[in-house]
């Protein structure tokens, strides 16, 4: 590539770099990074010692131990069905495809509160499901489960919609091949196919995750919002700014922030990763 | 394609049942309980004066944030995509940052810029400017929260499309805008077209950053998504779900729309 060997080129030929560059670069500031670093210098102002304080508080602990577990296991679901969504629509042709394949962007689309205002009635006493779980002594409705099913909805697409376009790449005839040498469908799969996906499934279920962690309005009305039991972090930052503790809500954003960065790195890389594994199995 | 074994067919009824159950049934059951106490009762609740106020909020909101997002997703894409600078990458990166990061935290993130107590407070106290708790609180936040939307659908394309045929144009004394209006837009009109479809639904579904700046005031400053909850937290079930309804047809045309794009376009 001559392109990247001189970033600089002498003359650029086509017109609008300085405007569309600038436009991009006001938007990015005014709208994305005054805000944050309005977050990162309120946490520098609060100072390490009480900053540890805040985020050591039991309620806090609880807030951030429950929000991970719950995530968890939204992300564990959605590990096996993405893989089995992407799969199927990949691999099988079937009546109604294209509808069952329309239907993974659902969440993505659905407004949070609504997913979870959905959730909520449906999982309730009263609702199609609620009246044959909760007999059955399953109480999903305020409790962590009731959080997981909200994650799990709201970050459906992920897994599903970065395994399907590598399961479209790989080649038929390596599993053919795999079979015809004798493997079992169940070996095919684990050596063969699984080997193929696995660094776009992981890069989905990072994304997942990532997602399940900030979700907050399809979880507050499912959650019950019991401190200690079923508070998730991101509603207890929400508590503190209704109490005007700016410095709590602050600290736990803060967090939050810091888990969701991190993750953005791991998926960038785990991305990459995909990427090239891409290239080198086509 | 392989003929369907018996394990295939297992897999495939196992994976629309669960779909069923995950979600179609959350998108039946809004509808289901929306109507459950009858057509007049669903338009009495449409009708109300705070629902009424609320979606023109919402509307407002929309038209103001989609036209801005179309406008920084092609500056941003035409910036990266026909140009070569240092620092693309991070900007590309930086782009997606809002996808990452919680609505609750940027809606945070703009109280401790603009609220009272906040960096900016005494400025907009000064000059009289109420930004939080104001349709200008809501506004930025969902500049916020939508910005990578437009971006991320058509940055792609105008990559893999090169930069020959603008190349050729300019060459052949086309202005810039011409340039622009004449090749630029009709190759990627569609991946703009579905870009901004997703970021006014998500623009008029966003909840967690405008419950922050909101500050939820009946009749003023409650969008949509948020008379959702306070209609569900005032116990009117079948007034939660009128609302949710209108916002869940909102999304539906959307994917229709998508579904559309996708068919006359791969």
């Amino acid at each position: 590539m001559t392109a990247a060997a001189a970033p600089f080129r002498a003359k650029r030929v086509l017109p609008g770099f300085t405007l569309s560059l600038g436009t991009t670069l006001l938007y990015m500031v005014l709208i994305v990074l005054i805000p944050i670093a309005a977050l990162i210098l309120k946490g520098a102002e609060i100072g390490p010692a009480r900053f540890w304080t805040i985020v050591s508080s039991d309620r806090a602990v609880a807030a951030f131990r429950i929000t991970l577990t719950a995530a968890a296991i939204a992300t564990a679901f959605n590990a096996v069905y993405g893989l089995l969504m992407a799969w199927v629509l990949v691999r099988h042709d079937f009546p109604g495809k294209r509808l069952l394949d329309a239907m993974m962007d659902v969440p993505f689309a659905l407004p949070t509160a609504v997913a979870g205002l959905s959730l909520t009635a449906l999982f309730s006493a009263n609702g199609w499901f609620g009246q044959v779980l909760h007999p059955a002594g399953i109480p999903v409705v305020y409790t962590i489960w009731g959080i997981a099913l909200a994650m799990a909805f709201t970050s459906i697409p992920f897994v599903v919609r970065t395994v399907q376009p590598v399961l479209e790449d790989l080649d038929p005839a390596l599993e053919q091949a795999a079979e015809t040498l004798g493997a079992t469908p169940w070996q095919v799969f684990t050596r063969v196919v699984f080997p193929a996906i696995l660094p776009a499934w992981l890069a989905g279920c990072t994304t997942a995750f990532a997602r399940s962690l900030g979700e907050f309005g399809a979880i507050v009305f499912i959650a019950g919002n019991l401190p200690g039991q079923t508070e998730i972090a991101a509603l207890l930052a929400y508590i503190r700014l209704e109490e005007f503790d700016y410095n709590g809500a602050a600290a736990i954003a803060l967090v939050l922030l810091g888990f969701a960065l991190v993750l953005l790195i791991v998926s960038n890389i785990l991305q990459s990763w995909a990427a090239r594994h891409r290239r080198a199995t086509a | 394609m392989r003929p369907p074994a018996r394990s295939g067919r297992l897999l495939v009824a196992l994976a629309v049942v669960l779909t069923l159950l995950i979600v179609v049934a959350p998108l039946v059951y809004i509808f289901a309980r929306a109507f459950s106490a009858g057509w007049q009762v669903y338009a009495a609740n449409i009708m109300d004066p705070a629902m009424l106020h609320a979606i023109w909020l919402t509307c407002i909101v929309a038209v103001i944030v989609v036209p801005l997002n179309i406008a920084f997703g092609i500056a941003a894409a035409w910036a990266v995509a026909k140009h070569r600078f240092p620092g693309r990458g991070l900007l590309v990166t930086m782009i997606e940052i809002p996808f990452s990061i919680s609505p609750i935290i940027a809606g945070i993130c703009y109280l401790l810029l603009y609220g009272r107590q906040g960096l900016l407070g005494p400025w907009l106290r000064e000059v009289d400017l109420q930004v939080m708790f104001a349709l200008p609180g809501i506004v930025l936040v969902t500049m916020f929260v939508t910005a990578p939307f437009v971006a991320r659908e058509v940055l792609p394309l105008m990559q893999a499309q090169g930069t020959e045929q603008e190349e050729a144009a300019v060459t052949l004394g086309a202005s810039g805008w011409q340039v622009f209006r004449r090749v630029t837009l009709p190759n990627i009109r569609f991946a703009l077209l579905y870009g901004a479809v997703l970021c006014t639904a998500r623009a008029v579904g966003e909840f967690g950053g405008v419950s922050v700046v909101s500050g939820n005031i009946r009749g003023q400053t409650n969008t949509l998504p948020l008379h959702v909850e306070l209609l569900f937290n005032d116990l009117n079930a079948v007034g939660a779900f009128a609302a949710a309804s209108t916002l869940t047809l909102i999304a539906v045309v959307a994917l229709v729309i998508k579904a559309a794009l996708e068919t006359r376009h791969g």
